[in-house]
């Protein structure tokens, strides 16, 4: 039998603001711990949550970004458990109002276009952390009251390609809007995945189990993989899925049951009878729609459309609000959308990957990067050694020009100079020479590499390229 | 006249005029702590160094003839459910019998802001859950009235400190009625602000939608002269009013000719003690007297109003004290394996029996498949109770109660929870509604027990019902005072 997967995500993602959501604490990662602590995110009796109107504003934000609707009304209850991490024992978060509502986005996935639809988005504090130590366990309550929001999707994914394209537009959305980094492997991005599977044709949904504990994109789509091809077993050996949450373990590549913190749940929501509801007016909402920057999808038709780009570059580029900003003050200077895509695309990508940096980093403006693409247009320096210069800037953020004065790196384009070496290196090499007299053409490549070779690369290739092929075609 | 017997209006005056010093002064009420506390149990802790300290700084401040606050060298006692900055505060409890607060509630600020002293700090019901503080960890405070019976409650300690002159003034909280009933027990004016007056911040919560802090005091000036020093937006309360705030006390003194006063049906179709029901006619016939116009007239959700709370306010506090889990302050049992047992053990040994009671009575009303049969349609009645009220206050200015039904029972007298509970019949509907009311003596009974009247006027309406309340007073002359 044919199955087909069914997911659907719960995406955690930590709102970037610069207070804790209900108290004046820094918002802060890797401080030392309980060093952003107060009386407020302590719960000490007596204390008062006051709403961080920053976090309702990136949680709108969020949800306009993901065109989901914003409601004028909603409001913040109270979720009970008991988890040392959890100050109050009950969790400041959202339950049948939430902050956004009902959005949609379209994701390209193995070459087709996907519509994912949002059921809702809602703000809540995360709880702190506990540190274990050898028998002893300790509770940093630095992360207790970083604003989250919670992306809840529909189940309209029906394989791991769609979650990544799902998970990289939040990822890059929420950098675009300044809500979110969206770092899986820090913690500020955490996603929880519904997955289950039903014979393909089949409307009723199978049962789910919930996945936890998925560390990175890459991790997510091992996980579903991994989960929908356990339950398809199941079900085919006669077995039944249990509804349960599991926890994925990415070195076994395995899920397990997670131990239940305690029996089944129940939370007794309530409105939080210490906040006012959020009433957000037309007016309200259209200005912070209004200041919204252009988002992804926009800049990648536009990156097609304006500088006859293609598809896969414009999506490359637009992964990131820097790289795109590095690109479009590039081409502001210096119009050449496709050498400077290919540059960002190729070079600069390997260099910031090899440095373990990110796209926020680049080390070189946009100014000096158009001042190399000009000095190997205008045939200053080849395009070999324009790519050595721009490392040698990535590295040391000196000028182009300057390091090819350092460096003596200028184009040798002396056609006598070139001319006496050509002949030299054939007199020297009788064997390559017999090789292309006897019909192997591609014998003529090394000696153009010897040309440069002596030359430290300077010589202009074009110029090299002819004369040996004219001085062999003479031997 | 003895020192301990004065109202705030008189001991600032003689502060004032240099006729006697905040340290005589203090160094007086601590003299009566010593002498009447042993019979009353009004306190839980005394902070007589810390008195003195403070006291001998007002008085180098006035003898420099510098500013002083409105308060200024004026012994006070503040609940225990109150937070005070490095000074015991534990709302009664054994879950918080060492806990010693990092910061100040907003109202100890607003004090020390006007140079008050604090005295010390009062016994009440376990976490404010009572109505006799025959529930608190410390021990049951006696009604200075009559030391067999129990001052009320949850503010008894608040009430009977005052009463018994161990403090010119005293705060309480009333979430159900646990500043009025009290105060009518032990024969102190009592008032409960209009929700949102008063910031909460640094009150330990018992139910957030009800709770509000409120002063007792010897007269209703008193009251008034507090209510405008406490009052007033706080940032850390989003649930305190964002207005402008009256000058509290303002037009006190003006007769009440023409006052409209409504007096519900609904308060003498209950059980009340015989004497209470007469004390109270005869206010009725005194606010005649004065010039009010009085009519009968029918607030028909009465009737529900104690089922509805109960509800809403054992959820909330279900919730409110889940967080003393023995992990960051506080108690924790010394009996455990693992982290379950660490919670359970902790809570069990920590909380007594009326909490416990509450927690899971709060728990059930919130869990699923029970919600909406019991909290949201205690939100339902909530409203309907306050549309009742708002009916009344567009065509009266006051509606005028008894503060309970009887007065101060003996100390172990109410043998089950619900018979404890009909005491507050008569202050809760004021909490649910969310609107203000105050309590004054109106007489004593045969037994020479106290009784008081109940002033309700329409929210933020303070003044009007300020002035009803000072009139009243002025009229009745109760001048009636324990013997200890």
């Amino acid at each position: 039998m044919k199955y087909e997967t069914v997911i659907g995500l719960e995406v955690h993602v930590e709102m970037a603001t610069e207070t804790k959501i209900f108290c004046a604490c820094k918002n802060e990662f890797g401080s030392q711990p309980n060093t952003n602590v107060c009386p407020v995110c302590l719960s000490m009796p007596g204390t008062l949550p006051v709403l961080n109107e920053q976090a309702v504003e990136y949680g709108v934000r969020a949800g306009l970004s993901l065109n989901c609707e914003i409601p004028n009304y909603s409001k913040l209850d109270r979720k009970g458990y008991f988890y040392p991490d959890l100050a109050k024992a009950y969790q400041i978060s959202q339950y049948d109002f939430p902050l956004c509502s009902r959005g949609e986005v379209e994701v390209e996935a193995d070459g087709a276009k996907h519509k994912i639809g949002i059921t809702r988005i809602h703000i809540e504090e995360d709880a702190g952390k506990l540190i274990h130590q050898g028998t002893e366990s300790f509770v940093d309550y630095n992360r207790g009251g970083v604003p989250l929001m919670e992306i809840v999707t529909e189940p309209d994914f029906r394989n791991a390609a769609q979650v990544k394209a799902f998970l990289d537009t939040v990822r890059a959305n929420m950098e675009y809007i300044g809500v979110s980094d969206c770092k899986m492997e820090e913690g500020s991005m955490r996603c929880d995945i519904n997955i289950s599977v039903r014979p393909v044709g089949e409307t009723e949904y199978g049962t789910r189990t919930e996945l936890k504990n998925i560390n990175s994109i890459s991790a997510a789509q091992r996980a579903i993989e991994y989960e929908a091809r356990r339950h398809i077993e199941v079900i085919e050996d006669g077995g039944k899925i249990v509804q349960e949450t599991r926890r994925w373990d990415d070195v076994k590549g395995k899920t397990f049951p997670m131990r239940d913190k305690e029996e089944a749940h129940d939370y007794r929501y309530f409105p939080d009878p210490d906040l006012v509801p959020v009433y957000l007016t037309d007016e309200r909402i259209s200005k912070i729609k209004a200041a919204l920057p252009e988002l992804p999808a926009a800049k990648r038709e536009r990156y097609v459309n304006e500088f006859n780009l293609p598809e896969y570059d414009a999506g490359i580029l637009t992964m990131s609000k820097y790289t795109a900003k590095f690109f479009e003050d590039s081409v502001a200077i210096y119009n050449e959308p496709k050498a400077i895509s290919n540059y960002i695309m190729v070079d600069l990508a390997r260099l910031l990957k090899e440095n373990n940096m990110e796209a926020k980093d680049i080390p070189i403006s946009p100014k000096d990067f158009t001042d190399l693409l000009k000095l190997v247009s205008d045939g200053i320096i080849n395009s070999s050694v324009g790519k050595q210069v721009f490392e040698e800037m990535f590295k040391t953020g000196k000028k182009p020009a300057q390091i090819v004065e350092e460096k003596d790196l200028k184009q040798n384009d002396n056609a006598d100079e070139i001319l006496a070496l050509v002949q030299k290196i054939i007199a020297d090499n009788p064997k390559p020479v017999a090789d292309y007299k006897g019909g192997n053409k591609k014998a003529m490549t090394f000696f153009v590499g010897q040309v440069m070779k002596a030359t430290k690369g300077k010589a202009n290739p074009k110029t090299v390229n002819e004369l040996v092929k004219a001085e062999l075609d003479k031997a | 006249m003895e020192l301990t017997a004065l109202n705030i209006v008189q001991a600032a005056e003689l502060l004032a005029k240099k006729e006697l010093s905040s340290t005589e002064l203090t160094q007086a009420y601590l003299d009566r702590i010593e002498k009447v506390e042993p019979k009353v149990n009004a306190l839980v802790t005394t902070c007589a160094e810390d008195a003195l300290e403070s006291a001998r700084h007002v008085d180098e401040k006035r003898a420099k003839g510098e500013a002083l606050g409105r308060l200024a060298g004026i012994p006070t006692i503040i609940k225990d459910n109150m937070c005070t900055k490095g000074i015991l505060s534990t709302a009664s409890s054994k879950m918080l019998y060492n806990y010693k607060p990092v910061y100040d509630a907003t109202v100890i600020e607003k004090l020390k802001a006007q140079d008050y002293v604090l005295l010390a700090k009062a016994n009440m019901d376990e976490f404010a859950m009572g109505s006799s503080t025959e529930t608190s960890y410390f021990g049951v405070t006696k009604n200075p009235w009559d030391t067999s019976r129990v001052p009320g409650g949850s503010s008894g300690g608040s009430a009977a400190c005052v009463a018994a002159d161990e403090s010119v003034f005293s705060l309480g909280s009333d979430t159900g009625g646990s500043v009025r009933q009290p105060a009518a027990f032990c024969g102190v004016v009592g008032l409960k602000p209009t929700y949102g007056t008063v910031s909460r911040f640094g009150l330990m919560a018992f139910a957030s939608s009800l709770d509000q802090i409120g002063p007792l005091t010897k007269t209703v000036e008193d009251s008034a002269l507090v209510l405008d020093v406490i009052s007033g937006n706080d940032k850390k309360d989003s649930t305190s009013a964002i207005m402008e705030y009256p000058h509290y006390g303002e037009g006190m003194k003006k007769d009440i000719k023409g006052l409209k006063v409504g007096i519900p049906k609904e308060y003498l179709e209950q059980e009340i003690d015989p004497e209470v029901r007469q004390s109270y006619l005869d206010a009725i016939k005194l606010f005649e007297d004065m010039g009010a116009i009085v009519e009968e007239t029918s607030l028909p959700t009465f009737d529900y109003a104690l089922s509805a709370y109960y509800v809403i306010a054992s959820a909330e506090v279900a919730s409110n004290l889940s967080r003393f889990d023995g992990i960051r302050y506080g108690y924790r049992t010394e009996h455990y394996s693992d982290l379950k047992e660490m919670y359970k053990n902790t809570r069990s040994e920590g909380f007594g029996d009326e909490t416990k009671r509450r927690i899971m009575l709060g728990n059930y009303v919130l869990s699923s498949g029970y919600y909406d049969a019991y909290y949201l349609k205690a939100l339902k009645v909530k409203t309907l109770i306050k549309n009742d009220f708002d009916r009344l206050f567009s065509e009266y200015d006051i509606l005028l109660s008894p503060t309970a039904p009887t007065p101060a029972f003996k100390i172990g007298a109410k043998a089950t929870p619900l018979e404890m509970y009909v005491n507050d019949l008569f202050t809760v509907p004021v909490n649910i509604a969310g609107v203000t009311a105050i309590s004054v003596p109106s007489g004593v009974t045969g037994e020479g027990l106290p009784v008081s009247v109940q002033m309700i006027a329409k929210a933020f309406d303070e003044n009007t019902m300020f002035r009803a309340a000072w009139n009243f007073e002025q009229a009745v002359k109760f001048d009636k005072k324990p013997t200890l």
